[in-house]
């Protein structure tokens, strides 16, 4: 059950971050997931991620929707507000909740049901409203909860563990979100930490919406030949095209990237994510290039992973409202209500 | 018969011609004269082309609930000739466009016909096809100012207020009031029987619809955010808040703005911004009309169990489905009450006219916070977008708002440790915190069954504890909503309770009964759940009216429900065609059964 706490042992030996808390201090409580799942791997990254940018654990909320990836917000994070919503919601229950306090740090947590069929309209619009937060979608083609149906990022001609084909279309959530005009928009595998722990920093520290597709193979009910989710289909047809490195603005810029094979682009908090072409002439910052890569590598049954793109003009849902740069919940009620006077005088209009 | 100062008249046009403000202008220019008035708008769902009509009570004993006789029609669209002419009273009036021969679907024998070629005139005096068309109506406002005795200077004067400095408008429009009152004037035995006096009746008033005044209870409340997906005829609400905040709502120097007003896609993500905002501890509200609430029943359901505050104005049309947009009802008294899957039991404000419904819409937020659940605030389309004659609105500068109990980050150092959903004081409200305050106050807020720690559970027992809590908490809540609105006549055995918009009508009707010799106690309840008093009141009458307007006596099933009484305790009285309901259908309900029981 997710109330079962972790022992709280803090070996005396274990590293400490620049705020001086350790790794388990960004943990959460016991997963309840099938055991060897991966998406107790993209938890292990979450916790490393926050962790290495030294982000207090309580100016986080966590949200997410309903399914098995939903449930991992338990598993990160205690000291952080959580907010298990309903079935494909969590992008409005964010927006919301980011409209009223801006300085807090989101994480949205789907999978591919909640994030592709039954919520499908939310996250679209709140790409388009480039809601300041990390969407995490933890991808495995199929519905875990409800026992192994297709999710509509489940490929065509897929077999499902009774053998029966999907026939429709799949739907790929990194050419949508480019399409939506997503400001960030990333792919990762849950058994590569090294490649997603830089990604979900690089998204934590993105101004606006970022977008990472994290294919996570499910034991249970989607790891089997015929899957193109499972672990030795990705393995094997994985093309990883830019390594994205967070480089804190703390450190020596100059020093950690090398000129002629690495590109940079400066996040709105004034840190730098290094961008290492793997793939050569591919730009991130390209969305239409992007877009047509990643669908000419399908073609050939590969998966491209890596920062997909990132567009260095982003404006969040607050910048293009033009609210004040404190928290709307900080707001004085002096600063909100006009007073009587102004009541008696304005309602020289309704007469 | 007296007929000064007590008539009604209205107006049959075509939609998208431009009558509003022309209909606007009678209905101002009577208010100004100290006469009390109402004015209701029967609109289409429609853009342009469809019929629209406008219709204006004067009345002297301030009676504002619509009636169905009009003394006098102003029929300017052939078609609904038929329809319009049948509707004037015996022994009335009917003006109509003389430019052409009075059409024989026009014609009725106890009718007095009034020609006036509006065309005709405007056509010779104005160029262009727009002006020759709007100026047409600010030309039978001048008629009608020479037949009912308005106030030319009056009317002047809100010409000048409202064109000020455009002098090209403000000469065509005085232009246009002087061809219809001056031919009229010249024409016709003026004024007619029906007509104004001057009163001294509504210097303490304001002519104001109710999503305006709904959404200025919001902005005193200190609302800071707003989601919302249009829909008629809650959106003017919208509209109303964003136009406040511009001017009431920017930062004086940065010019920023201290507000997030957020056009959602549907109405599912509209109360889903909502319910993040009040997670987050923001005032937040959403308007919007039935078909949004069916679309918001499982969030609705969230905020409930998850005991998040919302605040969800529902400006009630005439249902089921998509039903008649532009048409008013009390269609979801039920709806709302329960609104969710599974138990659930809702907070709900009825306001009766703008004012309460200024009021009830501030007070909304204290409750949502205070009892930490969604609170409805339903008013109708009535209310909602017709302008009502109220007292002018006052707000109360010593108020603070009540955010109930939210522990702050220095409570949160003193405390050895934090759990959402324990009941500490016992009155069923737990302690909650924002995100952000403090590290020991997370918490994991879930629609799946939680225990009183706000883990997640499954134990029957721990599922069973939460649940009956915050039963609890919203059946106390009564003890502090607002009370009904009661009124009594010595030695009466028979009532009328009554809700929202059927207020002004169930008034008249009292008074007019009382006359006749029967005499009925009034009950009007404001909010839901019902107080003890509300059974109380029944019990103690032989029989009580139930007035409501929807088909299935909503009110009365609620009240069947809630106060375990008897069907026999309680006679509906309805009407649901989609207008306002009058005084009229009030007295002839309650007739029928007496004359039955006779």
């Amino acid at each position: 059950m997710t109330y079962i706490p972790k022992p709280a042992v803090i070996h005396p030996g274990l590293q400490r971050n620049d705020i001086g808390l350790t790794r388990r201090d960004y943990e959460g409580s016991m997963t309840t997931l099938c055991a060897g799942c991966g998406h107790d791997s993209i938890t292990a990254a979450i916790v490393q991620a926050f962790w290495e940018m030294s982000i207090p654990p309580h100016r986080v909320a966590k949200l997410s929707g309903i399914g098995c990836s939903s449930k991992t917000p338990a598993y990160f994070l205690k000291e952080a507000h959580g907010f298990n919503g309903v079935h494909g919601r969590m992008p409005a229950l964010v927006t919301g909740a980011n409209a009223a306090n801006s300085e807090l740090i989101y994480i949205g947590v789907s999978g591919d049901g909640d994030s592709l069929s039954i919520g499908l309209g939310q996250l679209s619009h709140a790409i388009r409203r480039n809601v300041n937060l990390l969407y995490v979608l933890e991808n495995n083609g199929v519905y875990g909860l409800t026992k192994g149906q297709f999710s509509a990022s489940a490929d065509r001609g897929s077999l499902s563990k009774k053998g029966e084909a999907n026939t429709m279309e799949s739907i790929d959530g990194c050419l949508l979100a480019l399409t939506l005009g997503a400001t960030f928009v990333a792919r990762s595998f849950s058994g590569d930490k090294a490649q997603l722990v830089p990604i979900l920093k690089a998204g934590l520290a993105h101004s606006g919406f970022a977008f990472v597709d994290v294919i996570s193979p499910r034991v249970t009910f989607n790891d089997h030949e015929g899957s193109t989710k499972s672990y030795a289909y990705t393995r094997e047809h994985n093309v990883e095209i830019v390594q994205a490195d967070f480089v804190p603005p703390a450190a020596a810029i100059t020093a950690t990237y090398d000129a002629g094979s690495a590109r940079n682009v400066m996040m709105h908090d004034g840190s730098w994510v290094r961008l290492r072409k793997v793939a050569e002439d591919y730009d991130p910052s390209d969305r239409d290039r992007a877009y047509a890569y990643i669908r000419e590598r399908q073609s050939h049954g590969e998966i491209v992973t890596g920062l997909l793109h990132i567009s260095a003009e982003s404006q969040d849902m607050h910048a293009q409202s033009d609210t004040v740069p404190s928290s709307l919940v900080d707001l004085p009620y002096e600063q909100l209500c006009p007073g009587n006077n102004e009541l008696q005088k304005m309602q020289a209009r309704f007469r | 018969m007296d007929r000064v100062n007590d008539f009604a008249f209205k107006i049959a046009t075509a939609n998208g011609t431009g009558s509003a403000s022309a209909n606007g202008l009678l209905m101002q220019a009577i208010f100004r004269m100290g006469v009390p008035v109402t004015g209701k708008n029967v609109f289409p769902s429609n853009i342009q082309g469809l019929p629209t009509w406008y219709e204006i009570r004067v009345n002297k004993d301030g009676y504002t609930a619509r009636t169905p006789h009009f003394d006098l029609m102003v029929a300017l669209n052939a078609a609904t000739y038929d329809k319009d002419v049948a509707e004037v009273r015996s022994g009335g009036w009917l003006l109509f466009d003389s430019s052409w021969p009075l059409d024989d679907r026009l014609k009725r024998p106890d009718v007095t016909y009034l020609g006036v070629p509006l065309a005709e005139m405007c056509n010779a005096s104005f160029k262009g096809v727009r002006e020759r068309i709007l100026m047409k109506n600010i030309a039978y406002v001048g008629a009608l100012a020479a037949l009912m005795n308005i106030d030319e200077d009056v009317i002047r004067e809100l010409l000048t207020e409202k064109f000020g400095r455009k002098q090209a408008l403000m000469d065509s429009n005085q232009t246009a009031v002087d061809l219809g009152y001056q031919y009229a004037a010249r024409t016709f035995s003026c004024p007619l029987p029906i007509h104004l006096e001057p009163l001294d009746k509504t210097k303490d008033a304001i002519l104001i619809d109710g999503n305006t005044a709904s959404a200025l209870g919001c902005l005193y409340a200190g609302a800071t955010v707003a989601a919302w997906y249009p829909i008629t005829p809650s959106t003017s609400l919208m509209d109303a808040f964003r136009g406040f905040c511009m001017k009431y709502r920017q930062d004086p120097e940065t010019k920023k703005n201290r507000y997030a007003i957020l056009q959602a896609e549907d109405e599912l993500a509209a109360v889903g911004m909502v319910i993040g905002a009040g997670w987050a501890g923001a005032r937040a509200f959403t308007s919007t009309s039935g078909p949004g609430i069916s679309l918001m029943n499982e969030f609705i359901g969230l905020a409930y169990y998850g005991e998040v505050p919302a605040v969800i104005f529902d400006v009630q049309r005439a249902g089921p489905s998509t039903g008649m947009p532009t048409r008013t009802q009390q269609g979801d008294l039920m709806m709302a009450a329960y609104a969710s899957h599974g138990d659930t039991r809702h907070i709900c404000l009825y306001p009766a006219d703008p004012r309460e419904a200024f009021e009830l819409a501030a007070k909304a937020f204290d409750y949502a916070e205070r009892f930490q659940t969604p609170v409805f605030v339903l008013s109708d389309l009535d209310i909602g977008m017709n302008d009502w004659m109220v007292p002018k609105l006052r707000w109360d500068d010593s108020y603070t708002p009540d955010r109930g109990k939210v522990l702050t980050a220095a409570q949160l150092e003193q405390v050895k440790s934090f759990y959402r959903y324990l009941d500490v004081d016992g009155d069923g409200i737990p302690y909650r915190t924002l995100p952000g305050t403090h590290p020991k106050g997370a918490y994991f807020t879930r629609g799946s069954g939680h225990n009183k720690f706000g883990g997640y559970t499954e134990d029957a027992e721990e599922y069973v504890e939460v649940v009956d809590r915050i039963d609890r908490k919203i059946q106390r809540a009564t003890k502090v909503l607002p009370a009904p609105v009661v009124r009594t006549a010595p030695g009466a055995k028979l009532a009328i309770l009554t809700v929202g918009g059927c207020h002004a009508a169930c008034g008249e009707a009292l008074d007019q009964l009382a006359r006749e010799g029967i005499a009925l106690d009034y009950m009007r309840v404001r909010s839901f759940p019902f107080g003890d008093e509300v059974g109380k009141f029944i019990e103690s009458h032989d029989l009580t009216f139930v007035v409501e307007q929807n088909r299935d006596a909503q009110l009365r099933n609620l009240l069947m429900l809630e106060t375990g009484l008897s069907i026999d305790k309680m006679e509906s009285v309805r009407y649901y065609g989609g207008f306002p309901m009058s005084a009229h259908h009030v007295i002839s309900g309650i007739k029928a059964r007496l004359d039955k029981a006779a």
